[in-house]
């Protein structure tokens, strides 16, 4: 049995919710999706026993209903473990890993600015990566937020039309 | 002593690019250190949504204009990875040769910035000089200095032939003996030795906690690269050494870099003695089929990860970017911990930021105007005209002068 697949057995003892839910990718690729009740334990689990010790980047994605979170974690054998949840895209509360890993607090900025996920227990701090002035309930990479006036499009933005 | 909060940036002269950081003093000693970051966002990730797999690479390949070729590749293999492309070994070759190139130039670039940032701005002029060499043979093999746009889904779009192959090894020997005489520089030179020594400490722990990556975790005696733990491209087949240093500060940052610089020559002199023949891409389908992938690469400046995912259609669903900065960034706070304020422009610059990877919609807003508008890069450029000429300087009778110069030479 691989590396790969010896993680993807250990993930299934502790975790029979993740049935069918886990799967190795390819080769050092894991990837599983879990729901977002049973996401804490399972990324614990990841980074205490299966030595997951680097968190690579968090990547956020608009589901449509839904929005998702892929903690991308990575091992010194060069194994990855990609791991999911969603949550309804109407109250979109993640916790925050800081107390896991302290890089984590840059990327999850990210996704509260592009996304609007709402972070809890996440430190004071300034915002990333969106102006000061931008506002609240824009969230870029929301699938139904389109660029407004730009260059391109020769439009003029609403705002400036408030001018 | 009274506590004073100093801004820095985003438009300083120790930054490069703008950033904005806040530095808490009791005297010239630094309490706390703040990051804002994001005044180089320009919204790629969002744009990729829009563009199609191969407008993408053009793109994303200028995500940076030093590490293009780092991030044009990292896409392209994860591209590659959903649509089951097996890319030829000729291309993936190519892909580390040029891959090591970039991090040739990238870190003679630093070295020289590293120099002017202590003062040894000789430094400054000789690596950037010595550089020039590792930028003709990109321009050469590529057409580009920087941009290289070799990268395809697929593979690359020029071969190497063996004329490239003989003008790259001339230029590897040239570059290694400079190399060989800046680590003796380094080594020797008291006054550099004492300058970067215990400045912008990080110890291994606080390294691997903080996620550092590249030369600043390697610099700390973390021995992590992504070339080897996960490889990709053909570093599977090439053998080198992962260069580490546990004097944990500015100076094993600088050895790190100086110590890969000599074992790029030696990873492109066996890549290109093993090269094998064969095709350099194939075919890639416009559409790509549904499905994800996550791409890593060593950049010059640490791991530069890439997430894809694809819906089946010519266009991305999503596309993720984490720069090796944005890795880095969080380590600097903990380097300036206690530190000189004079300390701070060095420490910056050793963790090689890269704020444009780091962030990437610029708009310029006319609001003088009646009607304010989004000013085109045209009016942009006959504005710059005009501000110099209404301050005194007017280059018109010049500019025909060229012209009609540039006329009689064809």
């Amino acid at each position: 049995m691989t590396k790969e697949e010896n993680i993807v057995q250990e993930l299934l003892k502790k975790f029979p919710f993740l049935k069918d839910k886990a799967k190795v990718q390819r080769v050092r690729r894991v990837v599983a999706e879990t729901p977002a009740e049973g996401f804490e334990e399972v990324f614990v689990y990841a980074k205490e026993d299966l030595k997951f010790s680097i968190l690579c980047t968090i990547t956020g994605l608009d589901e449509g209903q839904a929005l998702g979170f892929i903690y991308h974690m990575a091992r010194t054998d060069g194994i990855t473990f990609s791991l999911k949840f969603s949550v309804p895209k109407d109250k979109p509360v993640i916790k925050s890993v800081f107390k896991y890993f302290p890089n984590s607090d840059i990327y999850e900025r990210e996704v509260m600015d592009l996304l609007g996920a709402e972070v809890e227990g996440l430190t004071k701090g300034n915002r990333y990566p969106l102006p000061d002035d931008w506002p609240k309930d824009e969230h870029p990479l929301r699938k139904d937020w389109k660029p407004k006036g730009t260059a391109a499009s020769g439009a003029l933005p609403d705002e400036e039309e408030k001018i | 002593m009274r506590k004073v909060v100093i801004p820095i940036g985003p438009q300083h002269p120790a930054l490069k690019e703008p950033e904005s950081f806040s530095v808490t003093l009791a005297g010239e000693r630094i309490m706390a250190f703040s990051a804002r970051l994001g005044y180089n966002h320009r919204g790629i990730e969002k744009a990729c949504e829009a563009r199609t797999y191969l407008q993408d690479i053009y793109l994303i390949e200028r995500i940076c204009g030093i590490c293009s070729h780092t991030h044009a590749t990292c896409f392209a293999q994860a591209v590659e990875e959903i649509a089951g492309l097996e890319t030829p070994r000729r291309a993936l070759y190519i892909r580390s040769i040029i891959g090591e190139l970039e991090r040739i130039h990238s870190h003679l670039l630093w070295l020289g910035v590293a120099g002017h940032e202590v003062g040894f701005d000789t430094l400054l002029m000789y690596t950037w000089r010595d550089r020039e060499v590792v930028m003709d043979i990109l321009a050469e093999l590529t057409g580009n200095r920087v941009n290289y746009g070799m990268n395809v889904i697929g593979g690359v779009k020029r071969d190497l032939s063996p004329e490239h192959i003989e003008h790259i090894l001339k230029a590897m020997d040239i570059l290694e003996e400079r190399t060989k005489y800046y680590i003796q520089v380094a080594k020797e030179e008291t006054t550099l030795i004492q300058r970067l020594s215990g400045v912008g400490m990080l110890s291994r722990e606080d390294a691997l906690s903080l996620g550092a990556v590249g030369p600043t975790a390697r610099a700390s005696n973390v021995a992590r690269d992504t070339r080897r733990d996960d490889p990709y491209a053909a570093y599977a087949e090439l053998d080198f050494k992962i260069v580490t240093d546990d004097h944990n500060d500015v100076y094993g940052r600088t050895l790190v870099r100086m110590g890969e610089l000599m074992e790029s020559y030696r990873l492109i002199r066996t890549a290109l003695k093993n090269i094998p023949d064969g095709p350099i891409a194939i075919k890639s389908p416009r559409k790509i089929p549904a499905g994800e992938a996550f791409s890593r690469y060593e950049a010059p400046r640490g791991e530069d990860v890439h997430y894809v995912k694809a819906n089946g259609t010519d266009k991305p669903e999503r596309v993720k970017v984490r720069a090796p900065t944005l890795a880095n960034i969080q380590t600097v706070a903990k380097m300036l911990e206690d530190r000189q304020l004079a300390d701070l422009p060095i420490v910056i610059a050793a963790i090689d930021p890269c704020f444009s990877c780091t962030d990437r919609l610029i708009t310029v807003k006319d609001l003088n105007k009646r009607s304010p508008h989004i000013v085109k890069w045209e009016e942009l450029r006959l504005h710059g005209i005009e501000w110099h000429r209404s301050n005194g300087i007017d280059f018109s009778k010049l500019n025909k002068k060229f012209a009609q110069e540039a006329i009689r030479c064809y």
